[in-house]
């Protein structure tokens, strides 16, 4: 008897460090960068992370391309997050979006494109003056 | 027993574990203050995981720490995310740089002065400074001339006061604020817009319709909100100052500082002064009041951002005095007897409010707010032999809470809130007093699908002592059909009483208001013997923007209804009385809208309306439409704006135009021959301009006229040369008693 309950007190170690370091926070902040140009782009990323349960708060940034969220990761996890992201044709890293959603973003969107991204460059030059 | 104690204690362990395996850290910025090189709410995460930490206010982080997790991702918005390489838990301190390039495109197009948004959810839109300053916007009241959602309207001969009117209902029926705080009401509602000073605006929103539950359950028509200059954001020192020649002067002085690092404060003050007296029409009487007022407001401004609070605190002072009547009445040996008519009005008013809101610094969605605010308001007045005084002290409560569910598509607001209403009033020789107070609580529901749709939908309760225990309910629908296109639709009911003498205080300028020509039906109300009104609000709107030969502009179609269950009936159809009545039967006030906005060429803006109203009423003689109250208006604003060159100079010309269409004039059958009118007014046409010359940032003149075709109702009040007779009537006004007045003034502002 002795043993089994160290036994299992040794196991229960292990896992509750495993339960703490992973800890499930309610309100988690997390950012990363997804690829991106314009507005329309941000409306379409921040929907994408909105419409995953469990994201609570999503902003997306035109200029340094950062979404910042917030997250109850008792009810997602990033990799859902990343994953409804890149399906909606936006890539992050390590979960590039296929070509049929690429395919689908507004042509003005295309941010693989480069002379899309000089199109909306220029247009910011524009504007500017 | 023991080895249970043990495990107990084994299991405890992970906690100890725990604390020797976490990595600290500081993220920094060499661009931060030498003494606090730490970067707040910056996040740092195990690449390929989901654990993460923020930094805290000084840079600090603490995450947890696994031998298998190598790579530290760090990013904070606007700067480079950056990846650390980890081999151990030494604290480790980390520079992160400023993401260039990117950042030095900053996007500059012309922003509007009238700002109609396709998101928001209620028919809502934001005027700001720019706006305002296209008209000598003397004070609040006047700031509306360029906006053709709002009429503008006179209400009596003697004061000149404008009136202003949404929806084809006075402004009792809307719910004006300050800063998101009920504001002209009770006694003010005469005078009170006249009570701000235009300098002080910031910028109005003005929303048609239902309105939102949060501030109380009064609005009917719609809600006007005026944000006033704040020290954070104001001139450091700002000079205004006016003059028309009809005789008045003004003088506006902002002076802002920062107290300490979270303490802004401001100082404004206000005074103007008409000595001169003109009478053009040659009735004998002022066309405009003598007048001298002084205002002085103070604010506070306390802001710490990193900790998420906000707070406000004001405090105003007013000092109003009006001598209005025959040309040579003077006060000191006419007062009280018939040799002279004249009337003299004097107000003062006190008022401050403390605002207080809290933003959950992790939480950007939830924030906590609380306002309080006390006005006493007192006016003492006298026309002719009435008398009317009234003391109005007001308390006023509100905390609100706002979060979302699940998610930011899913936001509320509840709360609750307290009001107190001392009201005191003479009335030639009666006193009505009252007291009222109520307790509400209130929820709304907003929800966006962050495409085509959005709601906004608001309950509240509310238990007063004089209007009993309700619920006001009201909902906005949002639908985009196509690209640029928005349709709304809103419904609510709001629920007041009615401050009959303080809202039509004009009726004392006339024999209306002699003693026993009163009338009053006791049908024991509550409120002078008479029943709250409640009143439903019905409206659609459909905005549609556009690009045509390649210039952008938008057009408009509004359709409101208000539909009164109860009103307080103001009959003006005896010529010699005036009666106030519960509604039997209708009351509808209907009003169509189209308004077209369009960029003619490049800094060359035509705004367009017409208006159509048909409010009618079943008074005790019948159904009438309300008198003085025109069935279509047009309006037509023409702006041009040269080129800003190197130095900020430009020039600025504006020119409106309103043709206002005919009036039912209260019924005069009974009055002698020469002291009858038509039934209706005939419609006219009013002209304004101004030109702003634009030196630099610091200092611009303008120069305008109102009324420049000069166009005056010929006989504005009746019996003139029988002020103390039975027919004398100064209230059937219902076109400028003063003709053409050119202005001209100066603004200076130091940032």
């Amino acid at each position: 008897m002795k043993k089994v309950v160290f036994i299992f007190s040794i196991f229960l170690i292990g896992f509750t460090t495993q339960g703490q370091q992973v800890k499930n926070k309610k309100n988690a902040k997390i950012a990363f960068n997804v690829d991106g140009i314009c507005g329309m782009c941000k409306k379409r990323i921040e929907t994408a992370a909105l419409k995953t349960k469990g994201i609570k708060f999503a902003i997306w940034d035109v200029k340094t391309h950062q979404l910042n969220v917030i997250l109850n990761e008792q009810k997602t996890s990033l990799k859902t997050l990343k994953t409804n992201i890149a399906a909606a044709g936006h890539d992050v890293k390590d979960f590039t979006a296929t070509e049929e959603a690429y395919a689908a973003v507004h042509p003005c969107c295309k941010y693989r494109d480069n002379k899309i991204i000089l199109d909306h460059e220029g247009m910011l030059k524009k504007e500017r003056n | 027993m023991k080895k249970y104690i043990i495990s107990s204690f084994l299991l405890l362990a992970p906690m100890l574990i725990l604390a020797q395996t976490s990595l600290k850290g500081m993220i920094m910025d060499a661009q931060n203050s030498k003494d606090n090189l730490g970067v707040s709410g910056a996040t740092v995460n195990w690449l390929g995981t989901s654990i993460g930490a923020i930094t805290n206010n000084k840079g600090w982080f603490t995450i947890p720490y696994d031998p298998q997790y190598k790579k530290l991702i760090v990013s904070y918005i606007g700067y480079k995310t950056d990846t650390i390489i980890i081999s151990n838990t030494t604290p480790i301190h980390h520079f992160i740089t400023l993401e260039k390039g990117l950042n030095e495109i900053t996007i500059r197009s012309k922003r509007n002065a009238v700002q109609k948004s396709l998101f928001a959810t209620a028919n809502t839109f934001t005027v700001n400074n720019d706006e305002l300053l296209k008209a000598a916007c003397c004070n609040l009241a006047e700031s509306f001339e360029t906006n053709p959602s709002i009429d503008v309207s006179f209400s009596d001969a003697l004061t000149g006061t404008r009136q202003i009117q949404m929806l084809g209902l006075k402004s009792p029926y809307l719910q004006i604020m300050q800063e998101n705080i009920p504001s002209i009401r009770g006694a003010a509602q005469a005078f009170g817009l006249t009570f701000t000073p235009g300098t002080w605006v910031e910028s109005i929103q003005i929303t048609k319709g239902a309105g939102s539950v949060v501030n109380g359950f009064e609005s009917i028509s719609g809600q006007i909100n005026a944000e006033l200059v704040k020290p954070f954001s104001d001139a450091a020192f700002f000079l205004n100052a006016y003059s028309s020649l009809n005789g008045r002067l003004e003088l506006n002085t902002h002076l802002n500082k920062r107290v300490s690092e979270k303490w802004q404060t401001g100082l404004y003050i206000h005074g103007n002064y008409r000595g001169e007296k003109f009478d053009k029409n040659k009735d004998g009487f002022l066309d405009a009041p003598l007048a001298n007022q002084i205002n002085v407001m103070n604010r506070w401004q306390y802001t710490d951002a990193q900790n998420g609070w906000v707070s406000f605190i004001t405090a105003r002072f007013l000092n109003d005095e009006k001598q209005t009547g025959e040309l040579n009445f003077n006060p000191e040996t006419d007062k009280g007897t018939t040799n002279l008519w004249g009337s003299e009005i004097d107000t003062k008013r006190f008022e401050t409010s403390a605002k207080l809101g809290y933003v959950f610094p992790d939480l950007p969605y939830q924030s906590l707010g609380l306002q309080l605010a006390y006005s006493k308001h007192q006016q003492d007045s006298y026309f002719g032999l009435n008398t009317y005084d009234i003391e109005h002290e007001s308390l006023y409560s509100n905390f609100l809470f706002n979060s979302i569910i699940s998610d930011t598509r899913n936001k509320f607001k509840t709360g609750v809130s307290y009001t107190y209403d001392r009201y005191n009033e003479l009335v030639n020789e009666t006193i009505y007093q009252r007291k009222e107070n109520s307790l509400g609580a209130f929820f709304e529901y907003a929800f966006d699908n962050l495409d085509d749709f959005s709601l906004t939908a608001g309950l509240r309760i509310d238990t007063h002592n004089l209007l009993g225990t309700f619920i006001t309910p009201r909902l906005h629908l949002r639908y985009a059909p196509w690209e640029k296109g928005v349709l709304r639709a809103s419904a609510g009911r709001g629920k007041r009483s009615a401050n009959i003498f303080a809202e039509n205080q004009q009726l004392f300028a006339s024999s209306r208001g002699n003693k026993g020509n009163i009338n009053i039906d006791n049908t024991n109300g509550n409120i002078y013997g008479l029943n709250p009104e409640i009143a439903w609000n019905f409206g659609v709107s459909y905005l549609q923007k556009f690009n045509l030969f390649d210039k952008k502009g938008d057009v408009t179609f509004d359709f409101y209804r208000t539909d009164f269950s109860n009103q307080v009936v103001v009959d003006w159809e005896n010529p010699q009385e005036i009666s106030f009545y519960n509604l039997d039967g209708k009351s509808i006030a209907d009003s169509f809208q189209i308004e077209v906005n369009y960029e003619l060429i490049e800094n060359l803006s035509l705004r367009t309306a017409f208006k159509y109203f048909d409010i009618s009423t079943n008074y005790k003689d019948g159904k009438l439409q309300k008198p003085l109250q025109p069935n279509k208006r047009f309006f037509a604003n023409i702006s041009y704006e040269t080129k800003l060159n190197d130095n900020k100079a430009q020039w600025k010309i504006d020119v409106t135009f309103n043709n206002i269409g005919r009036q039912r004039l209260p019924n005069t059958a009974s009055n002698p021959a020469r002291y009858r009118l038509a039934t209706h007014s005939e419609s006219y046409s009013l002209l304004n301009s101004q030109i702003t010359k634009v030196f630099s940032n610091r200092f611009e003149v303008y120069f305008g006229g109102e009324n420049i075709t000069n166009f005056q109702q010929k006989n504005p009040i009746l019996a003139s040369e029988t002020p103390f007779g039975p027919n004398f009537d100064t209230t059937i006004v219902y076109a400028p008693i003063f003709g053409r007045a050119i202005y001209a003034g100066l603004r200076f502002k130091i940032k």
